[in-house]
C-alpha cells in the first residue's frame, strides 16, 4: 500500500515537532516529542486515554505553547499559537470536544473567522450555497444550516466541525477523535475523507484510540504513551502489535488463561 | 473541492409552516416573550386607566425611553460577549455632569461638551475591556467598583451645588424636549423605510431563488413587510394626534437598527456573538477574542454616556440624581426582558427597544395609578426575575 507513494514523498516534511514537551502543572502531557508528517502522508496517532494525544493536537492548532521544543514547518522554525496563527499557516484542527459555538448555526461556525463579505457585510447567500455543497460533500446529513447547532445531533455536530477544518483548503488537517460519536456510515465516510485529502496531497494527523479505524488508512502510526512517543509503526502493523504498545500489556494472543492480574506487568 | 460536488440542490424540499418559523429564526423568535409582555401589560394598564394609552401619555412614554433605552442597547452589547456591566448608570451620570460643567461653566458649545461626555465613556469602556481581556477580572466585579467611582467623580464634576441647570434655549435641551419629526417627514420616513425594507427582502429573495436555496415566500415577505408598515403608520398616525414622535426617539431606533446590522451582518457582529457564546471556542476558531470584548464594553459606555447626555437634555438639567439606581437596573432588566441572555451569545439590539418599552410603560403606568415607589419596584423586580427565569428556561431547553 505505501510501497509507490515512498518515492513520491517530499524530503522535508511540512511539518514536524522537535522535543516538544508540554505540561500542565505537575502533569507531563507531552514528553520530547518528535513528529514528522509529510503531504500525502496521513500520519495516525494512537494511544491510550489521557496519553497526551489532545495535547499533541493543542500543540499544532496552536492552542497550547510548548514549554520546550521546536515546531517547524516546511523545514523553517514557527510559533503557532495563537490559533489564528497556526490556520492561517495552514493547518486546520478538528477538536476533540469540535469546540463548536452553540448559539450559532451551522454557517455561522464554518465561517467564523473567515466569513465571505459582499461590501461591509456578510454575504450569507454565498456561504449558505458554500456551506451546503461541502455538507453534500460529506454526505452529512443537516437538516437546515440555519439552526443553532446545539440542536445538532452528535454526528452531524462532528460532520460539521469537519467541514470547517476543510474550509480553505489547508495543509494539514489534525483530527482529534473525528470518529468518536459518529455511526458506521459516517465513521466510513470520515476514513474515505481522510484518504481523499491524502490523494489531494494533503498532510494528515488523524489521532485515535480506536486503533482498528486507523488501519486502513494510515501510512505511519505514532503509538504515544504517557506523553512519549513510544515507536512509530508503518501502516500495517497488527492490530495486537499496537494494543499491545499502547497499554504496554503482554500482547492478548500471548496470554494464557487465568486472571488479567496475572499477565499484567 | 467542488469538483466533487456535482449539481446544485434545493437543500430543503417544499415549503410549509415550519419555513415561516425558519425564516424568524434566533433574535427574533426569543423576543416573543417580551412582546408579549408588552401587550399584556399595555392591555392591564389601559383598562385600568384608559388614559394610559392617550396618545399624550405614549409620547411621553417615548421620551422616557429614549434615554435608557440608548443606555440599554449598550447594556446588549456586553451581554452578547458574556460580559455585564453595572457602571452604566453611574457614567451616565457622569456623561450628564461634563455635559453640563461644559457648557453652563466652562462656556464649551453644546457640541463639543457632548463629545467630551461621549469620549469619557469610551475611554471607560477601553478601561474595563482591557481589564477584561488582558487580566481576565471578572467585568461583574471592576464594572460594581466603577459604579462608586464613577459616581463619586460625577459629585466632584458637579461640585459643591450637586445641581447644574442647562439653559432652555440650549439645543440639546430644545431637540430633546421639544423636537418632534414634522409629520411631512415622519410620513415620508415611513415610506422610505417600508419600501426599502419591502425592496432588500425582495432582493435577498431573488439572490437565494439564484443560489438555489431555501427563499421565504412572497407571502411571508408581504406580511412582514405589511406588519412593519402598520406598525410604523399606526405609531406616527396615533402620535401625531400629539406632539408626534420626539427626535430622541427617532436617533434611539435609529441606534438600535444600526447595532441590528452590525450584529447580524458584519464579521465583528458574528465574532460578539462566537465569544459570549463560547470564548474558547471562538479563540480556536481564530476570533480576536480580546478586540472583541474591547470593543463592546467600549460600545456600551459610549452608549450609556451618550444616554445621560439624551437624560440631561430632557431634564435641562444634570444632577446627583442623574444615572442613580434605577438608571442602570432598568437598562440591563430591560435588555434581559428584551430577550438578551445574561449567559451571553443569544439576543440581539431590537430587545434594547422592546425590553425598554415594557419596563418604562410599568413604571409610567404605576405613576399614573397614583401607586408608590414601592410597588413600582415590586412589579418591575417580578417582571425581571420572570424574564431571567425564561432566559434560563431556553437555555436549559436548549441544552438537552
Ligand atoms: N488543560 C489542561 N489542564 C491540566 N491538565 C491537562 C489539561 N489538558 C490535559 N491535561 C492532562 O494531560 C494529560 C494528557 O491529556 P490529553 O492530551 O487530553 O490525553 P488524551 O487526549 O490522549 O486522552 C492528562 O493527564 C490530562 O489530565
Ligand atoms: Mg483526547
Amino acid at each position: 500500500m505505501t510501497g509507490d507513494r515512498v518515492q513520491e514523498k517530499t524530503p522535508v516534511p511540512v511539518l514536524s515537532l522537535r522535543g516538544v514537551s508540554k505540561n500542565f502543572g505537575g502533569v507531563h502531557a507531552l514528553v520530547d516529542v518528535d513528529l514528522d508528517v509529510r503531504e500525502r502522508e496521513v500520519l495516525a496517532v494512537v494511544g491510550d486515554n489521557g496519553a497526551g494525544k489532545s495535547t499533541l493536537a493543542g500543540v499544532l492548532a496552536g492552542a497550547y505553547r510548548p514549554d520546550a521544543g521546536e515546531v517547524r514547518l516546511d523545514g523553517a522554525p514557527v510559533v503557532l499559537d495563537p490559533p489564528a496563527t497556526a490556520r492561517a499557516l495552514g493547518i486546520a484542527t478538528v477538536f476533540q470536544d469540535l469546540a463548536l459555538m452553540d448559539d450559532l448555526d451551522v454557517v455561522e461556525n464554518l465561517f467564523l473567522g473567515h466569513e465571505t463579505r459582499r461590501g461591509p457585510l456578510l454575504d450569507e447567500v454565498a456561504m449558505e450555497r458554500r456551506a451546503w455543497a461541502l455538507l453534500d460533500q460529506l454526505a452529512a446529513t443537516v437538516p437546515s444550516v440555519r439552526e443553532p447547532v446545539r440542536t445538532l445531533s452528535g454526528g452531524q455536530r462532528q460532520v460539521v466541525a469537519v467541514a470547517r477544518a476543510l474550509l480553505g483548503s489547508p495543509r494539514v488537517v489534525v483530527l482529534d477523535e473525528p470518529t468518536a460519536s459518529l455511526g458506521v456510515r459516517q465513521t466510513a465516510e470520515v476514513l474515505n475523507l481522510v484518504v481523499r485529502l491524502r490523494e489531494r496531497g494533503h498532510a494528515v494527523v488523524l489521532i485515535s484510540h480506536q486503533a482498528a479505524d486507523l488501519q486502513a488508512v494510515a501510512d505511519r502510526i505514532l503509538v504515544l504513551r504517557l506523553g512519549q512517543v513510544h515507536d512509530v509503526f508503518t501502516g500495517d502493523t497488527s492490530y495486537e502489535d499496537l494494543l499491545a504498545a499502547m497499554t504496554g500489556a503482554v500482547r492478548p494472543g500471548t496470554r494464557r488463561g487465568g486472571s488479567r492480574k496475572a499477565v499484567a506487568p | 473541492m467542488s469538483a466533487v460536488v456535482t449539481e446544485d440542490r434545493q437543500p430543503f424540499g417544499g415549503g410549509g409552516p415550519s419555513r415561516l418559523v425558519d425564516r424568524v429564526r434566533g433574535a427574533h423568535l426569543s423576543m416573543l416573550p417580551a412582546l408579549g409582555a408588552l401587550a399584556l401589560v399595555w392591555l392591564v394598564l389601559g383598562v385600568i386607566d384608559p388614559a394610559f394609552l392617550s396618545a399624550e401619555n405614549l409620547v411621553n412614554l417615548t421620551l422616557q425611553s429614549a434615554p435608557v433605552g440608548v443606555i440599554a442597547l449598550g447594556v446588549v452589547m456586553v451581554l452578547l460577549v458574556g460580559q455585564i456591566d453595572l457602571s452604566v448608570g453611574s457614567l451616565s451620570g457622569l456623561a450628564a455632569a461634563v455635559v453640563a460643567v461644559g457648557t453652563v461653566n466652562l462656556g464649551w458649545p453644546v457640541a463639543v461638551s457632548i463629545l467630551a461626555a461621549i469620549a469619557v465613556g469610551v475611554v471607560v469602556g477601553l478601561g474595563y475591556g482591557l481589564l477584561s481581556a488582558r487580566l481576565g477580572v471578572p467585568s461583574f466585579v471592576f464594572t460594581l467598583g466603577g459604579l462608586l467611582l464613577l459616581a463619586g467623580v460625577q459629585m466632584r464634576v458637579l461640585g459643591p451645588a450637586g445641581s447644574i441647570n442647562l439653559p432652555f434655549e440650549s439645543w440639546l435641551v430644545r431637540t430633546v424636549q421639544q423636537g418632534f419629526l414634522p409629520p411631512v417627514v415622519a410620513w415620508c420616513l415611513v415610506v422610505v423605510v417600508v419600501a426599502g425594507s419591502a425592496t432588500l427582502h425582495l432582493a435577498d429573495r431573488f439572490r437565494r431563488l439564484q443560489a438555489d436555496l431555501q427563499a421565504p415566500s412572497l407571502g411571508s415577505i408581504a406580511a412582514r413587510t405589511g406588519v412593519l408598515a402598520v406598525v410604523l403608520v399606526g405609531t406616527v398616525a396615533y402620535l401625531g394626534t400629539a406632539r408626534g414622535v420626539g427626535y430622541s426617539v427617532v436617533l434611539f431606533v435609529w441606534l438600535v437598527v444600526v447595532a441590528d446590522v452590525l450584529l447580524r451582518r458584519t464579521r465583528w457582529g458574528r465574532s460578539v456573538r462566537a465569544v459570549g457564546s463560547d470564548r474558547r471556542a471562538a479563540r480556536l476558531a481564530g476570533v480576536a477574542v480580546n478586540r472583541t470584548v474591547i470593543s463592546c464594553f467600549a460600545a456600551c459606555s459610549g452608549l450609556a454616556a451618550l444616554g445621560g447626555v439624551l437624560a440631561a437634555g430632557r431634564l435641562a438639567a444634570a444632577n446627583q440624581g442623574t444615572g442613580g439606581t434605577d438608571t442602570y437596573l432598568t437598562a440591563i432588566a430591560a435588555a434581559v426582558i428584551g430577550g438578551t441572555s445574561i449567559f451571553g451569545g443569544r439576543g440581539g439590539a431590537w430587545s434594547a427597544l422592546v425590553g425598554v418599552l415594557v419596563l418604562q410603560s410599568i413604571a409610567n403606568g404605576l405613576t399614573l395609578l397614583d401607586l408608590d415607589l414601592a410597588t413600582q419596584q415590586m412589579v418591575t423586580g417580578t417582571v425581571l426575575v420572570l424574564a431571567i427565569v425564561v432566559d434560563t428556561f431556553v437555555r436549559r431547553r436548549r441544552e438537552t
